[in-house]
C-alpha cells in the first residue's frame, strides 16, 4: 500500500509542467527526459550535451534541495530484484529511445502539444505497464 | 549561460518529481496495479503537468522565439508507426516490471540504492542499443 496523495502529487505535477513550459520558452525544447539523457551519449550531432548535462544533473540534486527545504527525508521504495531491474532498466532505455520518448515527452510534453502520436505512444505504454504489473503481481 | 538555466529547470523538474511521489518505484507501481492495491496518485501528477504544460505551451508557443535560442526545435515526425508503438510497449514492459521511467531514476540516483545503480546504466546501455539501431 502506499498513501493517496492528491495535492502533493498535483503540485509536483504542475511543477513538472511548470518546469517543460520554461524550458520551452527558455531554449525552445521539449522537457523529454529519454531524449535528453540520450544525447549524453555517442553519436553527438549539433552539440548541446553541456545543456543536457546541466538538466540531468538538475534531476539527481533536486532531493537535496527538497530535503534541504521540506527537511523530510524522501521515501522510497527501490525493488532488490537485482536481475529485474537490470533487465527493466535495459527496456526503458532502448524503449523510449526506439520509440521518441518517454513519461516526460510524450505523456507530458506531447499530451500538452496534442500530439497524435504522443497520445498513442503514451496509451501504449500505459496499457503495457498496465498489463504487466497484472501479470506479475496477479498471475505469477 | 546555458548550462545554468537547464541545472535550475532539472532541479525544478526533480522537485516536482520528488513532491509528487513520483520519484517512487511503490507508488509508480501502486498506480498500475488497477486490480490490486490501487494508488490514483500518479492521475494527478499527470494531470497537473499536462494542465500546466497546455496552457503554458499555448502562450510560449505563440511568441516568435524562445529567449535564449534562435528558434523552437518541435518534433518533426508525425507518422504513427511500427517504431512508435514498438518502442512504446518496450518501454511500458520496463516501467512495469523496475516502477522507474528515466526522469526518476536518474533523481534517485543520490539515495544509491542497488536496485537504481543496475537500473540505471542498464537504462543508459539500452539508449545507446536504440541510438545505434536507428542510426543503421
Amino acid at each position: 500500500m502506499t498513501e493517496f496523495t492528491p495535492v502533493a502529487s498535483l503540485i509536483g505535477g504542475a511543477l513538472i509542467g511548470l518546469s517543460a513550459v520554461l524550458l520551452m520558452a527558455l531554449e525552445g525544447r521539449i522537457a523529454g527526459i529519454s531524449g535528453i539523457a540520450a544525447r549524453l551519449l555517442p553519436p553527438y550531432h549539433k552539440g548541446g550535451v553541456l545543456s543536457r548535462l546541466g538538466f540531468v544533473l538538475g534531476l539527481v540534486l533536486a532531493p537535496l534541495l527538497d530535503a534541504l527545504v521540506s527537511g523530510a527525508p524522501v521515501v522510497q521504495t527501490v525493488s532488490s530484484n537485482l536481475p529485474l531491474m537490470l533487465i527493466a532498466g535495459l527496456l526503458v532505455g532502448f524503449g523510449s529511445v526506439y520509440g521518441s520518448g518517454c513519461t516526460s515527452g510524450h505523456g507530458v510534453c506531447g499530451l500538452a502539444r496534442l500530439s497524435p502520436r504522443s497520445l498513442v505512444a503514451t496509451l501504449v505504454f500505459m496499457a503495457v505497464a498496465i498489463a504487466t504489473v497484472f501479470v506479475v503481481r496477479h498471475l505469477a | 549561460m546555458s548550462f545554468i538555466v537547464n541545472l535550475l529547470l532539472g532541479l525544478l523538474f526533480g522537485v516536482g518529481l520528488v513532491i509528487s511521489g513520483m520519484a517512487d518505484p511503490a507508488k509508480v507501481l501502486n498506480f498500475l496495479d488497477l486490480a490490486g492495491t490501487w494508488d490514483p496518485s500518479l492521475a494527478f501528477v499527470m494531470g497537473g503537468a499536462v494542465i500546466v504544460a497546455f496552457f503554458g505551451y499555448r502562450v510560449v508557443l505563440g511568441r516568435k522565439r524562445p529567449l535564449l535560442a534562435p528558434d523552437f526545435q518541435l518534433p518533426k515526425r508525425s507518422a504513427i508507426d511500427g517504431r512508435l508503438v514498438a518502442g512504446a510497449a518496450i518501454f511500458g514492459l520496463g516501467w512495469g516490471l523496475g516502477g522507474f521511467c528515466p526522469g526518476p531514476a536518474l533523481t534517485s540516483l543520490g539515495f544509491a540504492e542497488t536496485g537504481t545503480l543496475i537500473f540505471v546504466p542498464a537504462m543508459f546501455a539500452g539508449m545507446l542499443a536504440a541510438k545505434w539501431l536507428a542510426r543503421a
